[in-house]
């Protein structure tokens, strides 16, 4: 019998799903340690204050109740550490104030937390908190980049002059004035970058635990990076060493980046169990999670472009301000700088750009990375750049991509904003969706929809996007405090079975089949003898966790190194139980044989005589097979494509549906077909919900209006077409695997091409933009509010 | 405190709680029965759905005592003894139809009862809007929809389960 092909290529259904259809899933908040507590902990409702008192008399005498800290309590440990340092534009960092575990003095935003209360059970320090006697006197508070930039604005730090966190820019400002200077035509957008907030399924939760007889602490908690956290915190925060400190990232259900940072709460249970001497447990209610979570995007922009008069592009210049909200989250800084204005050359060969980037503190919850991070502002600053030329100059929004595109033979192409992209094909991509959408074939069913009374429009996006993060020199230099390689180790067990460790964390990308289906297919190991270890710092080596698709290009390539180095050590060994030269002993298919005989021994051999070297070249190799990797990439990774979006809007209702959408990505190697598919529906679903659906909303003093399931409109079934996905990859040049990413494209490709759909469709009513999202009343209001001119044409 | 009796797939339990105590509580802190999941906090997302006398319900919208005397169903109660799945739970695996699988159960015990109650058939705009109740943030929905639809016709008999 042969056994099915799950190697390479595969869709192989996912060996974790077993447990996660059973309800045999092992979330943080399953987790209870004996003896523990529990926390709760009170936010501020206010979003800029003084703190004028807390009385905790009342809580701490309340039943069940353990403790009460306050930031008083915890002034001896550091604040969060911030992981990304940018300079001013004249060479000074950026401002960089404390961020306290818990408020110090003031209050900065809505849900900053200000006191926890520890008891026997969760309703107890519930009711606890309830007693607290906090004081606030309200302090002048602003919510929007706009505002933060105004004269006399408040500040939201005392010590940060005019709230700017950093002023910072890239590029050649004289190349493009001078281009401006000479230009035919010159297009100007303005446009925002709505606020998200990621609301991954699974609430954020933490348990602290402390083991007293050896002084070890061990934080259980909802991380896409649990090395990391362990650094952040031990190192940073708590002052504990890492081998006294253990991070467990169990099943994680879902991040989308918000599950990088390290966050408050997670010190907060561990600092109190060593102070308790028993396990702490905290899990946010939805409600905390919409104010603490770190949100996404949150852009100001304005964007020109240059061209001549063919409709080639001369020269890019942007000016944005983003908001970093109340303190610097963990890679806040990084976001809108080395992921954003970095990646604004985009697909196009634009020979000259330059950006100004402002980050605004606000009284807002802190912005950081969000699917797709900086990139998917890039994408839709750029898109929807191009399409208002298209709607200002005439020219056809197909022939001006194409007249721009990077050509194929142009790679590796060193862009004016500092990458060098190693490889890509935007016009395959882009024929593909085109082809997968008919485009060709839409005007008709622009016109039988007009005839049902219906606004119907088409957009297309091709993007670009650099993932597969990253070269630790090169994020070095431009500030990151951290490296950004992976880590793998590969022990092949006696009897030749494999378990693989990862500092990679899957919190729903398959990685326990992905990674798997890798081992397999390179080791020739049946699938089902391969278990993939990840998300706990006492088992593997070391790793710098999952975020900006960089876990197959980086992890996996980690992964093919620890396994180069099995094989070669497999080698020698077969070399002298069948007493030959290693240099003539072939690997293939799970087998060493000695090259022109039939000579041969299987892994499993192999792996027994490791472990029981009886008959063993013991002088030159030490027993075992077992071996770790680190892998630090030598570029980014720059996946990209053709997202082609149709809509349908409702002039009665404002409601814009979706009716067809196709994404041809270029994702780079590709392990298996079905995960690959379900990433990229994913990010498109949650760049339908920017566009279309979901906003953080505050009002202007800073108060979050969007706060719950009931104001924040997720994404439901309903909402949402099926999703056509094709993947037409050019490799990685510089990995080994040729893996570009996939977790992100869907997110950063599909805002622009759905507003470039939805201003498509009201172009008759002579808008020009939409900004994001194109609720149903913003899409009335402007249907309305052209009627009267309609009417008269 | 009150004491609530009630079957929780196909076992007895008797239980003191708090009166404010919701059934999801007493589910995943007094039972240990963690697969039903808790998302939020405004009964919008439906990972806590369960089966309450073969009905789903929100198990956050339910208190503990008004599940005395009632039968309820978990994602843990679904496979048979001997560990055969549910065609919807096979079905969700065979299309890839979770990613982090935090909303998994209640999407799967919801999804059971929308295909039970619709036996004369069910169109992908039906499925859509039987699924308003919960929350997924990782799939799109896409292969939710495809898993459920490819359930209808193995629940209702229309063809033989896959063979093993």
């Amino acid at each position: 019998m042969t056994a099915a092909f799950e190697g390479i290529g595969a869709s192989v259904r996912r060996k974790e799903d077993l447990r996660f259809i059973s309800g045999r899933g092992h979330y943080t908040d399953d987790i209870n340690r004996p003896g523990q507590l529990h926390a709760y902990i009170r936010r501020s409702d206010r979003p800029h204050a003084k703190i004028v008192s807390i009385d905790t008399t009342a809580a701490a005498a309340a039943p069940g109740v353990a403790a009460v800290f306050t930031g008083a309590d915890l002034a001896g440990i550091g604040g969060l550490p911030c992981g990304w340092q940018i300079h001013n534009k004249d060479g000074s960092p950026m401002a960089e104030p404390k961020h306290p575990v818990l408020a110090e003095g003031k209050v900065r935003h809505v849900g900053d937390p200000i006191a926890v209360v520890i008891a026997e059970t969760k309703q107890q320090a519930k009711d606890a908190a309830e007693l607290l006697d906090i004081v606030l006197e309200d302090l002048p508070s602003i919510a929007s980049v706009t505002a933060a930039a105004a004269p006399g604005a408040p500040r939201v730090h005392d010590d940060v002059a005019g709230n700017v966190c950093y002023d910072w820019h890239i590029g050649d400002k004289a190349a493009v004035d001078a281009a401006f200077a000479r230009a035919a035509k010159v297009v100007s957008l303005d446009l925002t970058n709505n606020r998200l907030i990621p609301n991954a399924m699974e609430p954020r939760a933490a348990v602290g635990d402390f083991d007293p007889t050896t002084d070890d602490y061990t934080l259980y908690t909802t991380s896409q990076n649990p090395h990391v956290i362990r650094l952040l915190m031990g190192a940073f925060v708590l002052g504990l060493p890492e081998h006294k400190l253990r991070v467990v990232a169990p099943d994680v259900g879902g991040g989308f980046g918000s599950k990088i940072y390290h966050y408050a709460e997670e010190a907060i249970v561990t600092w109190a169990a060593g102070r308790l001497k028993r396990p702490v447990k905290w899990t946010a209610e939805r409600t905390e999670s919409f104010m603490s979570d770190a949100h996404g995007r949150d852009h100001v922009s304005t964007a020109e472009m240059a061209l001549d008069a063919e409709g080639h592009f001369l020269a890019l210049r942007v000016k944005t301000l983003c908001n970093m909200g109340g303190y610097l989250s963990t890679f806040a800084p990084a976001v809108p700088t080395y992921l954003y204005a970095t990646l604004l050359a985009g697909v196009y060969k634009t020979p000259a750009i330059y950006a100004e980037v402002k980050a605004m503190f606000t009284n807002t919850v802190p912005v950081d990375a969000y699917r797709g991070a900086g990139r998917p502002e890039a994408a839709f600053l750029i898109e929807r750049l191009v399409d208002t030329i298209c709607h200002d100059t005439g020219h056809d929004r197909v022939d001006i991509r194409r007249k721009n595109f990077i050509p194929v033979d142009a790679f590796p192409y060193q862009t004016p904003v500092a990458l060098q992209y190693d490889s890509g094909d935007y016009f395959t991509t882009l024929d593909a969706a085109l082809k997968a959408a008919d485009w060709a074939g839409f005007p008709a069913r622009r016109a039988a929809a007009k005839a049902n009374g219906k606004l119907r429009g088409i957009g297309i996006s091709t993007y670009l996007e650099a993932c597969g993060i990253a070269p630790s020199k090169v994020v070095g230099s431009l500030g990151a405090r951290a490296g950004l390689y992976e880590v793998a180790n590969v022990r092949v067990h006696p009897t030749g079975s494999v378990s693989v460790f990862t500092g990679t964390h899957s919190h729903g990308q398959g990685h326990e089949t992905t990674f798997a289906q890798l081992v397999s297919d390179q080791l020739g190991v049946p699938l089902s003898q391969v278990d993939v270890v990840h998300g706990d710092t006492a088992k593997i080596p070391f790793g710098m966790g999952t975020y900006g698709s960089r876990s197959l290009a980086v992890g996996g390539s980690a992964m093919v190194k620890a396994m180069d180095k099995i094989i070669a050590k497999g080698k020698k060994i077969a070399a002298h139980l069948m007493e030959a030269s290693a240099d003539d002993i072939e690997f293939k298919d799970g087998k060493f044989s000695v090259a022109g005989t039939d000579k041969v021994k299987t892994l499993g051999e192999i792996a027994l005589t490791a472990y029981v070297p009886h008959n063993y070249p013991i002088e030159t190799l030490e027993p075992g097979l077992d071996e770790t990797a680190f892998y630090d990439p030598m570029n980014f990774t720059f996946p990209g494509g053709c997202h082609v979006c149709e809509v349908e809007i409702d002039q009665d209702t404002g409601v814009t549906s979706v009716v067809n959408f196709v994404a041809v990505d270029d994702v780079g190697r590709v392990i298996n077909p079905m995960i690959v598919e379900g990433q990229v529906q994913g990010g498109v679903a949650q760049g339908i919900g920017q566009a279309l659906l979901e906003s953080a909303v505050y009002d202007e003093a800073g108060q979050l209006l969007s706060g719950s399931f009931m104001d924040y409109t997720m994404p439901r079934a309903d909402d949402l077409p099926n999703i056509t996905v094709g993947t037409e990859s050019t490799l990685c040049t510089h990995n080994p695997l040729g893996a570009k990413g996939c977790g992100e494209v869907g997110a950063i490709g599909s805002p622009p091409a759905v507003m470039n759909a939805v201003v498509d469709a009201l172009k008759d009513l002579g808008v020009r933009h939409v900004d994001m999202p194109a609720s149903p009343q913003k899409i009335w209001a402007i249907i309305h509010s052209n009627r009267p001119r309609m009417a008269a044409e | 405190m009150p004491q609530v009796t009630l079957t929780v797939n196909g076992k007895s339990a008797s239980v003191e709680v708090e009166a404010r105590t919701l059934l999801v509580e007493l589910l995943r802190e007094k039972l240990g029965l963690t697969g039903t999941h808790v998302g939020c906090d405004t009964s919008q997302c439906g990972a806590c759905v369960v089966h309450v006398d073969g009905t789903s319900v929100k198990a956050c919208t339910m208190l503990a005592v008004q599940a005395d005397g009632a039968s309820v169903t978990t994602i843990e109660g679904l496979a048979k003894a001997d560990g055969t799945l549910h065609p919807m739970q096979e079905m969700f695996r065979e299309h890839h139809a979770l990613q982090c699988g935090f909303c998994t159960p209640g999407m799967v015990m919801s999804a059971i009862d929308l295909v039970q109650s619709h036996p004369e058939g069910l169109t992908e705009a039906q499925i859509r809007h039987g699924l308003e109740g919960n929350l997924c943030r990782c799939t799109g929905y896409h292969n939710i929809v495809k898993a459920i639809a490819a359930a209808w016709p193995i629940m209702h008999g229309k063809v033989p389960a896959a063979a093993e």
